[in-house]
């Protein structure tokens, strides 16, 4: 996994609630067997006036130009900004890969679904949740100034606007490290080994029905 | 001290925890399929890892099974070489069971792990699709989980997990005629809102939820996700034991009643205490029908569309807005006079046979009206289906004109052929109305099976309990 340490990036604003991952990669894309190359398609239903298949040249197709990430001045976007939970409904993790792919690293929200909060740290993306009046000021800056970038500070746990005001953030102890240092979870797992081969045992005695072979 | 559900579920499988509570959580059955399992399977290769206890999988494809035509295969390449790798995976690690693409026991995974008792109370159940909260039924701490935490679990047996808050979400009273477990997961969604159970692990309690047979209590839990909580469960009771007798992997003998003796802890304490607690009369809630492109958009059958003018949240309104374009609807209608050309009956919410029993009581004698294009009846599993037909209720679905098909998730994600064409409009058993779910521009309206089959009759939504 990628580290995650700090980023000045671009910011695009996705201005609706409850953006579920149907929306963020539709259905067609999962038949996928590989993790990479979702990017073309995030939003697919959204940013293209057709309807996209597995394996298309995505540049020849129509584009919305209402879709906000469409616009120019959205291009190069690292910080996606949205709403109220974000990221609900299906688990799948093709969301995250998604975004990632197209190029967003942090997500700013007021709120998001709890898979998808989980599955974004498993890839390297910071998933930061703002008061919402924070968020309201952020899209109001964003849409007012083109160009607009924010300073995602980890370490720090802010988020730095160009005016130079701070917003902190929380985030669980043990996320930040794996994310600062792009640590690989099942290996840190793995130094537990002999304690879960303890439990184990100790439960197949304790509850043998459980272990049905 | 009194503990909750939750409390005693999680004490259960941690095997060990870090100063600031994350808890590395020992996971007793993982269910895998194959959409969200390649990636796992190959990254555990890629890294030289082997799976941790491969008895604990229980796998056969869903999402992208065709349901007619069987005969033929998996027409689709990119979808048959999903499923070809599921296979060829499942091959090489082993599994407790797999019920290939054909099997008389292949289904949908969160129909085929209770039916063969592979889902037992107390468990920790996982599996990459995140309605594996249906199995929180059983009083199983059961959500879903990423593709990462797929290869986690497979390489670990353990999820590294922070516990929850608590909900307590209790319906009293008596449900009434035509009212089932799904319009009580609706009315409880419409009730809290779609993030409404975000951070939480959620029981469901009460008289009318303990009057619920397994059937409905999957239905409800499965929605649980719906309401945003990852897990929703119901405790342990006579329901839950009478149904697990003599099932394929449940336990038999003097191990059956060891079983037993520890299920029957499997509730909360008295005086528990939750972090938030919700109640609903049984008596108030009414066959529920979805407008717009969030679960929580819901309504009775009875009401109207609703009017965003009426809204004073400016996103809410919004959304609302946004909801009924994408919808094709007006404020205000009367919903039992919004006409539909699409009626899907199946998915891991409503695809049991009592499901199918609910929706053939309506359907007997009747006929799907004229402006239904298709109405389809997807049974849950092999075993699902076997049964229907034993008891004749493919005669019933076939004789009021709809299809009936081989198992699978079907028209709920559309991965398959099963879709709806932009625009039209269908009545849902399934658990999700998002824009383009059941195929692009598609209109989803969410039902009960028996809501389902009133308006597959009536060619538009019609109120159940005035069908006799």
């Amino acid at each position: 996994m990628e580290k995650f340490v700090r980023l000045e990036g671009l910011v695009a604003p996705l201005d609706r609630s409850n953006v579920d991952t149907d929306a963020i990669i539709p259905k067609q894309f999962l038949k996928s067997i590989k993790r990479s190359g979702f990017g073309p398609n995030a939003f697919d239903e959204w940013r293209y006036m057709d309807v996209g298949q597995p394996g298309q040249d995505n540049s020849q197709r129509p584009k919305n130009p209402n879709f906000v990430l469409n616009q120019p001045r959205y291009q190069g976007a690292e910080v996606l900004l949205t709403r109220a939970n974000f990221g609900c409904g299906s688990s799948r993790e093709h969301a995250p890969w998604a975004l990632l792919d197209y190029g967003f690293k942090a997500i700013i929200a007021e709120s998001f679904a709890d898979i998808f909060f989980n599955n974004c740290f498993k890839n390297g993306i910071l998933p930061i949740v703002l008061p919402a009046a924070e968020i309201e000021v952020l899209f109001q800056q964003v849409e007012a100034t083109p160009g607009y970038k924010l300073v995602v500070d980890l370490p720090a746990q802010a988020v730095v606007r160009p005016d130079g005001h701070g917003v902190p953030f929380q985030i669980d102890a043990f996320r930040k490290e794996c994310l600062i240092n792009g640590w690989d979870d099942i290996g840190l797992t793995l130094r537990h080994a002999d304690k879960i081969k303890a439990f184990e045992e100790k439960r197949r005695v304790e509850q043998p029905w459980l272990f049905a072979q | 001290m009194s503990k909750t559900l939750y409390d005693k579920l999680w004490e259960n499988h941690v095997v060990h925890q870090e100063a600031d509570g994350t808890a590395l959580l020992y996971i007793d059955r993982h269910l895998v399929h194959e959409v969200t399992s390649p990636q796992a399977f190959e990254g555990l290769k890629l890294a030289g890892r082997k799976p941790w206890r491969v008895s604990s999988i229980v796998s056969t494809p869903d999402h992208n099974t065709p349901t007619d035509h069987w005969e033929e295969g998996i027409k689709d390449p990119i979808s048959r070489l999903q499923v070809e790798t599921l296979d060829a995976n499942i091959r090489e690690v082993g599994a407790l069971a797999y019920f290939p693409f054909k099997d008389p026991r292949m289904g949908i995974l969160h129909v085929v792990g209770p039916e063969n008792g592979a889902t037992l109370p107390g468990m920790t159940v996982v599996c990459g699709d995140s309605h594996t909260s249906t199995h929180g039924a059983f009083a199983c701490l059961a959500h879903g989980i990423g593709t990462s935490e797929v290869e986690h679990v497979m390489a670990t047996q353990c999820l590294v997990q922070k516990k929850s808050k608590t909900m307590l979400i209790a319906v009293e009273g008596k449900l009434g005629k035509g009212v089932t477990a799904k319009d009580v997961a609706l009315a409880i969604i419409g009730t809290i809102g779609t993030a409404g159970g975000t951070g939480y692990a959620v029981e469901f309690g009460g008289s009318a939820i303990r009057s619920l047979s397994m059937e409905g209590r999957m239905t409800l839990c499965n929605m649980a996700i719906e309401g945003g909580a990852r897990m929703g469960f119901v405790a342990v009771d006579d329901t839950t034991i009478e149904y697990l007798k003599g099932r394929p992997f449940s336990p038999r003998g003097e191990t059956w009643d060891r079983a037993v003796a520890y299920w029957r802890t499997l509730h909360s304490d008295p005086g528990a205490s939750f972090d938030r607690v919700v109640t609903l009369k049984a008596e108030d809630i009414r066959p529920q029908v979805t407008w717009g492109t969030s679960p929580e958009m819901v309504v009775g059958i009875d009401a109207v569309v609703p009017d965003p003018a009426k809204e004073s949240d400016p996103v809410k309104r919004e959304g609302m807005e946004r909801a009924l374009q994408y919808m094709g609807l007006n404020p205000n209608t009367p919903i039992a006079a919004i006409a539909i050309d699409k009626v899907f009956i199946g998915s891991c919410t409503n695809s049991r046979i009592e499901d199918l029993r609910q929706a053939a009581a309506v359907l007997k004698g009747r006929h799907v009206a004229a402006n239904v294009k298709l109405a389809l009846a997807v049974p849950g599993s092999g075993l699902v289906k076997r049964q229907a037909e034993e008891e004749g209720l493919d005669q019933v679905f076939r004789a009021a004109g709809f299809e009936w098909r081989e198992p699978g998730c079907s028209m709920c994600l559309a991965m398959n052929a099963d879709r709806l064409e932009p625009g039209e409009r269908c009545a849902s058993t399934s658990n999700r109305n998002f824009e383009g779910r059941q195929g692009p521009g598609g209109r989803t309206h969410l039902v009960s099976p028996a809501m389902a089959a009133a308006a597959a009759i009536a060619g538009r939504f019609a109120d159940v309990r005035d069908i006799s």
